[in-house]
């Protein structure tokens, strides 16, 4: 090849590079076998404790549930993981097609009227919806209302910053407020008056934005029905395993009259010369290559991936499977609840308040309980404590269905023990 | 060949999967929860049974085109090979199966794992830290922007202009604007490179810091990259580096040396975790030292063989994602640096610059060359010639390549080239596939000179031809307007209308 490019050596290819930068080797070990790199591979798995998930209690954002086998049978296509981003259009109708009917699911589940082909996560989501609110309405804060999850909070003031925009804490909305945004059910699990909240947003002039939980749309009011002009959230309970954390998914969906303002990429309907119907990247003068400077948002990818796995999981479901999950959920939160408060010295943290398949639990000597829990192979609550100062001892425990009968007794006997 | 949605496939008939029953007494939601939190009615989701479902995907996945099958000449995309072993190594129940918040004494391996990848990602790039939390490379490269902003701030400077090179990646301004600057754009010179003296004119006290890659969009090594490096830091700017053309380099010189402060990397082009049809990447960046203290929060840190999470750093910018970054790409990252090693790293760039050096000969009598090589990764031609004397754009020509089963070139980027083709074969291709992608080009090339209407007409061996993307905005447009029902961005049940095809 050197031969046919008309040169004798590499380094008359890099020529254009200063002597002095020239390195001679990294400082990095020799290649492995493939044997060998998955033997030192799984030694590092091998160091991590991995609870089952029926044994798993701990939620606060990432929810162990039961992942149907079509879901990895579809994403490990390689056909799908391999493939660039849609750009070609012809030459990649798979990819633009499982986009189009996630931004369906996700219109569908909000009762919105577009959702965008995915964000990195729900943090993110959370931060790019009140950026649209900022542009839509040209009001520079935004008001954090109840127990939006800490982490989204701390991403949400990172954006903010960058673009003049003061996040505030609860409080009432006036005339400098672009949006109201809160999470259905909060971080804690339990249910807020997302009415109220989103009429009280909206009689200050500000936009209402909904963080909500996929699966509770089986059963609870989706934001469009309640008026909320933006829904967004996390889909990792849709088919993705917790992975440390990521790669999740995040979805986004709006009312008719912000589409143009949402960030990252759409796919819509287009024909060709025969009449057929094919999928296109859509509206793409919004993003960051055609507008450069002038977007809106710098994102220019999605988790396709990973919005494909939401896809065939919702496909899987159905309507009625999706109920089935939230409501078994809902029934054994409801049950360990029940039975947690009984324990001497536990109680409820918020015993008015409604929830769903997570509540937060006043727990005597929490840390030494939740350690207890672990050297019984259990993955107790979340001490949210290190996030909220008065919250102090309050634990969150999620049920879902994969936490059968035995699981929750065993979760008692350990306790009691 | 196309396929109908799966909300077009569903039926009423089709009973919910077998799921587990509650098997505890609780109540139902609609036994507490007051009627007006309720859903009124249930979801439109389709209903399909698992072998519906299984080839409704299956058809789907057969329409797409992909890397496990065929070529990318995609420049600036660096689409190589994904090594399976990755996804083995990421679906191990020891990393799939951890909760983000576990005691960070159940999750030591995951810890180390990012420990050693990002020590890893130091020796390749030439930095003192690195963090994994950012989801992409554009999301990176706005981290690395609000970190210089910070440590600007915290010396008393509110400095407001980034500087772009012309040629650069759409994110840069993006990402620039969305962090509070003003961006300003850098003149490339004749020969491609960044022009020094335009340089040297946009530079002053306001500048916060220029936006560069090297190799540059078009290819080439910007050979005063020291040079550049000194003005900026002269006015006490800093330099940024697009990490978007790391797999030019690696093992032949490093961004640390050459003078940049934060660099950023796509996991997804240069480390080989897969594209997922456009996500989730990774997008770490790195720094030197004075910005160190500005990383998102939080960071590995290990002591002792111990590692922990340090969530205490108090000049942090805070956290730019939930938890700890796309992990699961950063266990397939960390898998191929290990099989790769040093030495095979080093040898993946050297290929992937003989790669694109010897396609760049193997076109030139074809299509135009701009600027002279050597080229690095990749290289720039720009299909003018054939515009003006026969009617043939670059699109067309993408096109054409896919009905000659290979995926089409960046084409219209960057924008300092008219008519651009911008290809990147990368080091996993063999001569023979770069052979046959050449052959393909001149093959378009002879079919522009004597049948340029066919080449319009291309792609006809696509599961649909060219699609109207003018009459599929003109209908997004009605629907916005409040003008038509049909959303066209997601399905809605309502009778299907062709449009017109355009004249």
């Amino acid at each position: 090849m050197l031969e046919a490019i008309g040169v004798s050596s590499m380094s008359d290819l890099l020529v254009d590079i200063p002597q002095s930068l020239r390195l001679g080797s990294l400082q990095l070990p020799d290649g492995l076998s493939e044997f060998e790199t998955m033997a030192e591979v799984s030694a590092l798995a091998n160091r991590n404790r991995v609870f089952p998930d029926r044994l798993t209690f701990r939620g606060g954002g990432v929810y162990r549930r039961f992942i149907p086998a079509a879901v990895a049978a579809v994403t490990s296509k390689p056909e799908f993981y391999t493939a660039y981003t849609p750009y070609q259009a012809e030459a990649s109708q798979g990819t633009l097609q499982a986009i189009f009917e996630f931004q369906t699911l996700i219109a569908e589940l909000t009762a919105l009227d577009v959702a965008n082909a995915s964000l990195y996560d729900g943090a993110t989501a959370v931060a790019e919806a009140a950026m649209m609110a900022f542009v839509q309405t040209g009001r520079n804060e935004v008001i954090v209302s109840g127990y939006v999850h800490p982490e989204y909070v701390q991403v949400l003031r990172v954006f903010g910053e960058g673009r003049g925009i003061k996040v505030r804490k609860g409080g009432q909305p006036n005339k400098k407020t672009a949006a109201v945004i809160f999470q259905q059910p909060d971080f804690l699990g339990l249910l807020v008056d997302a009415r109220a909240l989103t009429a009280e947003a909206h009689d200050a002039g500000a936009l209402a934005i909904a963080c909500v939980d996929p699966i509770s749309l089986a059963v609870l009011a989706p934001p469009g029905e309640y008026g909320a002009d933006i829904a967004v959230g996390e889909g990792q309970q849709l088919g993705l395993p917790p992975s440390f954390g990521g790669p999740h998914v995040g979805f986004i969906a709006c009312q008719r009259e912000l589409v143009r303002k949402l960030p990252g990429r759409l796919v819509g309907t287009a024909h060709d010369a025969a009449g057929r119907r094919g999928f296109v990247l859509a509206l793409a003068a919004r993003e960051q290559h055609i507008r450069r400077e002038k977007a809106t948002s710098n994102i220019c990818t999605n988790h396709s991936l990973c919005a494909l796995a939401a896809a065939v999981y919702l496909t899987y479901m159905g309507p009625y499977g999706l109920r089935h999950v939230a409501e078994v959920s809902f029934k054994r939160a409801h049950a360990l609840a029940h039975r947690l408060a009984a324990l001497p010295g536990w109680e409820m943290a918020f015993p008015e308040r409604q929830f769903l398949n997570e509540f937060p639990i006043r727990v005597p000597r929490a840390p030494a309980v939740l350690r207890k829990l672990g050297r019984r192979g259990i993955l107790g609550g979340l001490d949210v404590n290190r996030w909220f100062r008065e919250l102090k001892g309050v634990v969150t425990f999620t049920c879902t269905e994969v936490n059968d009968a035995r699981a929750l007794d065993e979760l008692l006997a350990a306790l009691e023990s | 060949m196309t396929e109908p949605l799966s909300f077009e496939l569903s039926r009423p008939a089709v009973d919910p999967p077998r799921l587990p029953d509650a098997e505890v007494d609780g109540p139902a939601p609609s036994d507490v929860l007051p009627h007006d939190a309720l859903r009124a009615k249930p979801p439109g989701l389709p209903r399909l049974s698992e072998p519906e479902i299984m080839r409704h995907y299956s058809r789907m996945a057969s329409l797409n085109y992909s890397i496990s099958e065929n070529f990318y000449p995609l420049g600036s995309c660096t689409m190589k090979y994904n090594p399976v072993v990755n996804e083995a190594a990421a679906a191990l129940p020891g990393f799939a199966d951890l909760h983000p918040y576990q005691d960070e004494e159940t999750v030591q391996g995951a810890l180390e794992l990012m420990w050693r990848l990002e020590r890893a990602l130091c020796a390749i790039v030439g930095v003192d830290r690195v963090t994994l939390q950012p989801a992409a490379g554009a999301h990176g490269e706005w981290t690395a922007l609000r970190m210089i902003r910070a440590y600007q701030h915290s010396k008393g400077e509110a400095r407001s202009e980034v500087l772009v090179p012309d040629s650069a990646h759409g994110t840069n301004p993006a990402s620039a604007a969305l962090s509070g600057f003003q961006v300003l754009e850098v003149r490339s010179g004749g020969d491609g490179r960044i022009s020094l003296a335009d340089l040297e004119s946009k530079l002053s006290p306001r500048t916060s810091a220029l936006m560069l890659t090297n190799p540059n969009t078009l290819g080439l090594f910007e050979r005063e990259i020291l040079d550049i490096a000194e003005l900026v830091h002269s006015t006490g700017a800093m330099l940024y580096y697009d990490g978007a053309n790391l797999n030019a380099f690696m093992g032949i010189c490093r961004p640390g040396d050459m003078g940049f402060d934060a660099v950023h990397m796509n996991l997804h082009k240069t480390f080989t975790t897969p594209h997922g049809g456009g996500g989730p990447g990774a997008g770490p960046v790195g720094v030197k030292a004075e910005l160190v203290p500005f990383l998102p929060s939080p960071m590995v840190e290990r002591t002792n063989g111990h590692l922990t999470l340090d969530h205490k750093r108090p000049q942090s910018i805070g956290r730019v994602r939930s938890f700890y970054g796309n992990f699961g790409m950063l266990v397939r990252a960390y898998t191929y640096i290990l099989s790769m090693g040093g030495d095979g790293l080093s040898q993946a760039s050297q290929d992937a610059v003989l790669s694109a050096n010897y396609l760049r000969k193997q076109l030139e009598d074809d299509l135009e060359m701009p600027h002279d090589g050597p080229c690095m990764h990749e290289f720039v031609a720009s299909a003018h010639g054939l515009t003006v004397h026969n009617g043939i754009r670059a699109l067309d020509i993408a096109k054409a390549l896919l009905d000659r089963n290979f995926y089409a070139p960046t084409v219209y980027f960057p924008l300092v080239v008219p008519e651009a083709i911008m290809v990147e074969p990368t080091e996993t291709e063999s001569k023979a596939t770069l052979d046959s992608f050449a052959t393909a080009v001149k093959d378009i090339v002879a079919e522009a000179a004597t049948n340029p209407q066919g080449l319009h007409e291309q792609p006809k061996h696509t599961p649909v031809g060219r699609l109207d993307e003018v009459a599929a905005a003109r209908r997004i447009n009605a629907y916005l307007q409040g003008l038509s029902e049909d959303p066209v961005l997601r399905w809605k049940a309502l009778p299907e209308t062709v449009p017109e095809p355009a004249c």
